[in-house]
């Protein structure tokens, strides 16, 4: 599901920026419209801008200069209680004085919400995570991924047409972390709400989302659906934040027909498709994912250039085999190949050729 | 299945199916706890050791003397130990009897031997302090009776003075002829016993000391109101503020504990006495006129202002200890959620720092209920709490027995309160830093 139906542009980002100090900008220029229905992620390392874009829109912190729009309604001025906005923090912020029933009724009480209705609502909402049974117990009696749960039944009782998430699974183990991630992505598609998640998990954002948006240094580097994110990053940065990542620097040599010829330090000439450098002459590094490797010449498209690769060890994963190779001088290219029956059994010392297709490398920004 | 895959699941199992059912027992058969208590023994006594010095300490230098002092309040045989024969006479004839020739004759026989000893004043000061003016009676009689009396002593003691008739007297005698009494706690609750021993208010006038302890308990109250709505803004910003500008303003907060009480107290007088700075600056602004200068030391007023500012630290350092731990994410959470910033104040914020309100409140109501130095300088007579009654007794009239009665009261009223504080917000909510 890429850009849902609907209004195109629920929340909008016109021309934000932030400043703390005064001297430096958080977020720089930001535009961002949101469909009515996404799911966005905001990825980034720490420090990148995402949370405070996050903050921004809950209300927390004020713009500096730009509007946000939700709905069409310029946003800035309006106080976070009047947003109505869904939230889940990181840290959960259930109420730890109050009952699990308690803190979902809290968001009906302050709307001066009748009591019947107040309890089915809340009744309504445990059951949405099942966690009926728990309503009279206090948060602390809870496990991690209970208070999650708790926390999310709370951003949603209300009917917020947009919920926000901040990191919310980063205190849960790997196991339940990926159980709530299918959770999460199953609610938003049942109810047609519109998420913003924020997290530096690069393997969460590539599982639930519809769009990322990959912060960094207040910028947003790359905005797209997953599979165009991983396949067809456009800058280095991406390339490198997003899964395991293999680069060569070297200059362009050769453009035709959308494929470049890229010379190496070394001299030797490989395959790319330019990226955001497109060129003759200009340095660029050259970006492939370890998975689309190959090594068999019968594998690889015809003409294909290819290098010399020296096997420097192989570890076994079980449902594939990580080899890391010396290429062109560098030590750590890393090439990834099932483990099929009958697969080739590479040993350290052994000399190989790989190649690609040209599609599989970018030519990127030099790093 | 689970079973063999565990080799340890195997032995346990064959281990506990020996044993009778109830004691785990370790690998030789000796019983568990019996084990863990021999392992667990020297680091035990080691902690012990580590602690015995202070235990010393504090036994020596506190429970011991307290613990005297609260015996004093009970005890007292200024009388009993110096009369030997009348209380004997008391101990053989019931209350109601009419002193005859055998008590006359005791009473003289013990005042000589007194008078001989010299301890004839304490005996005086033990019956002075249940009925006033009697100790010039005995010592008076003390000088008279050195070369002794003649039988029938009835008269000659009635001789030396009219007043050993007094059947009030003879009930006071009868009170202090044991060791033990509890005319000390009576006297600290404004009572006393009447001439047949029953248990009556003193005079309209007398009656001090319940007042005191009402006064004591409503201004430690008001106290630890005033410490509260102005501790707990500042405990706030305190927590809320940037780690380095939070010490700079913590340094202002406790400033007061690094100044001399005395230094301190001595510059409220400066500022509040009626020719002082306020009263100046107020007169100056005309908000007063010259002759409406306001007493605002030397009475309630000044002993309020003084124990705020002096206990205003005990209030904030819980506050903020607890308010530190706050996450702040739980009020963008009530904002997010459809609070108002008041609402989320009232019903998030506020609640969770109750644990560190109690232990404030505590802590400044106990130190200003047992405060003593700051009432005396700037209370006058109306700011004067029970502590300076208590230690009016301890130095100047030397009714060491009273003075305990009255802090052995003092304590008993922390410990209720402590116990309702108890039950009402649980001990274990507390939270002192």
């Amino acid at each position: 599901m890429a850009v849902a139906a609907g209004n195109d542009a629920f929340v909008v980002f016109d021309h934000v920026q932030k400043s703390y100090d005064g001297q430096t900008l958080v977020v720089k220029d930001l535009n961002l419209s949101i469909g009515k229905g996404e799911f966005l992620t905001m990825l980034g390392p720490s420090g990148s801008g995402k949370t405070t874009c996050l903050m921004m829109l809950a209300g927390f912190e004020t713009a500096t200069h730009g509007e946000i729009r939700l709905n069409g309604r310029n946003i800035n001025d309006v106080p976070p209680h009047k947003r109505g906005i869904g939230m889940v923090f990181q840290s959960y912020a259930l109420f730890p004085h109050m009952t699990v029933g308690e803190n979902l009724s809290f968001p009906l009480e302050v709307r001066g919400m009748n009591s019947s209705e107040r309890n089915t609502r809340v009744a309504r909402a445990l059951d949405m995570v099942q966690m009926s049974k728990f309503a009279a117990r206090r948060p602390a009696q809870l496990s991690g991924g209970q208070q999650q749960r708790i926390a999310l039944a709370r951003a949603l009782v209300f009917d917020p047409e947009l919920v926000l998430m901040d990191e919310p699974l980063g205190a849960l183990d790997k196991q339940l972390r990926e159980h709530m991630q299918y959770e999460i992505k199953a609610l938003h598609d049942r109810l047609g709400i519109t998420v913003v998640y924020v997290t530096h998990d690069q393997g969460e954002a590539l599982t639930m989302s519809d769009r990322i948006a990959v912060f960094n240094d207040g910028r947003i580097q790359q905005l797209a659906p997953p599979p165009v994110l991983y396949e067809k990053p456009e800058n280095s940065f991406v390339a490198g934040f997003i899964g395991e990542n293999n680069a060569l620097q070297g200059n362009i040599e050769q453009l035709e027909g959308g494929k470049a010829l890229v010379r190496l330090g070394n001299g030797d000439l490989i395959d790319a498709t330019p990226g955001n450098i497109c060129e003759i002459g200009k340095p660029t590094t050259v970006s492939i994912r370890p998975e689309r490797i190959e090594f068999k010449p019968s594998l690889m498209p015809a003409g294909a250039h290819t290098l010399e690769a020296e096997v420097k060890d192989v570890v076994y994963m079980g449902d594939i085999l990580r080899a890391r190779l010396k290429v062109a001088g560098h030590d750590n290219f890393v090439m990834k190949y099932r483990n099929t029956l009958g697969q080739v059994k590479l040993s350290p010392g052994e000399t190989i050729r790989i190649g690609w297709h040209p599609e599989d490398a970018r030519a990127l920004d030099p790093v | 299945m689970a079973k063999a895959l565990d080799p340890h699941a195997a032995i346990v199992t064959e281990a506990v199916g020996l044993l009778p059912e109830g004691t785990l027992q370790t690998a030789d058969g000796q019983p568990l706890s019996r084990a863990l208590a021999r392992s667990s023994r020297r680091a035990r006594r080691r902690a012990f050791l580590l602690v015995l010095p202070l235990l010393a300490f504090i036994l020596l230098t506190f429970v011991l003397p307290i613990g005297q002092m609260l015996q004093r309040s009970i005890k007292n045989d200024g009388f009993s130990a110096n009369m030997p024969q009348l209380s004997a006479w008391f101990d053989a004839n019931p209350r109601g009897t009419e002193p005859d020739e055998a008590a006359w004759g005791a009473l003289a026989a013990d005042l000589q031997a007194a008078a001989e000893s010299k301890t004839i004043g304490v005996v005086g000061t033990r019956i002075n302090y249940d009925m006033a003016g009697t100790r010039s009676l005995f010592t008076g009689a003390g000088r008279k009776v050195r070369d002794g009396l003649e039988p029938p002593y009835r008269d000659a003691m009635l001789d030396i003075d009219q007043k050993w008739g007094d059947p009030r007297l003879w009930s006071v005698m009868r009170e202090a002829s044991s060791p033990y009494t509890g005319n000390f706690y009576l006297a600290a609750m404004d009572r006393t016993r009447d001439d047949n021993g029953n248990i009556v208010q003193v005079a309209e006038q007398q009656r001090i000391y319940l007042k005191l302890f009402m006064r004591t308990f409503w201004l430690s109250l008001i106290i630890t109101c005033t410490t509260f709505l102005l501790g707990f803004p500042i405990a706030h910003l305190l927590a809320t503020l940037p780690m380095r500008k939070s010490n700079l303003l913590m340094i202002l907060v406790l400033l007061p504990f690094w100044t001399s009480l005395l230094v301190r107290t001595t510059a409220w007088m400066v500022l509040l006495q009626q020719q002082g700075v306020v009263n100046d600056i107020l007169v100056w602004l005309g908000v007063i006129r010259d002759d409406q200068r306001l007493q605002m030391i030397f009475n309630q007023t000044g002993t309020i202002i003084a124990m705020t500012h002096i206990l205003l630290p005990f209030m904030i350092l819980p506050l903020y200890s607890v308010m530190r731990t706050i996450n702040p994410s739980y009020v963008r959470a009530a904002r997010s959620l459809g609070a108002t910033s008041w609402t989320a104040f009232r019903r998030i914020y506020f609640p969770q720092t109750l644990p560190g309100l109690g232990a404030g409140a505590l802590l400044v109501f106990i130190l200003a209920v047992g405060y003593y130095i700051t009432p005396a300088l700037v209370g006058g007579s109306s700011g004067q709490l029970i502590s300076n009654m208590i230690a009016m007794h301890m130095t100047q009239t030397l009714n060491w027995s009273l003075a305990a009665a009255l802090a052995t009261l003092l304590l008993g009223g922390v410990l209720i309160l402590y116990w309702v504080y108890d039950r009402l917000v649980g001990i274990d909510n507390l939270k002192l830093g």
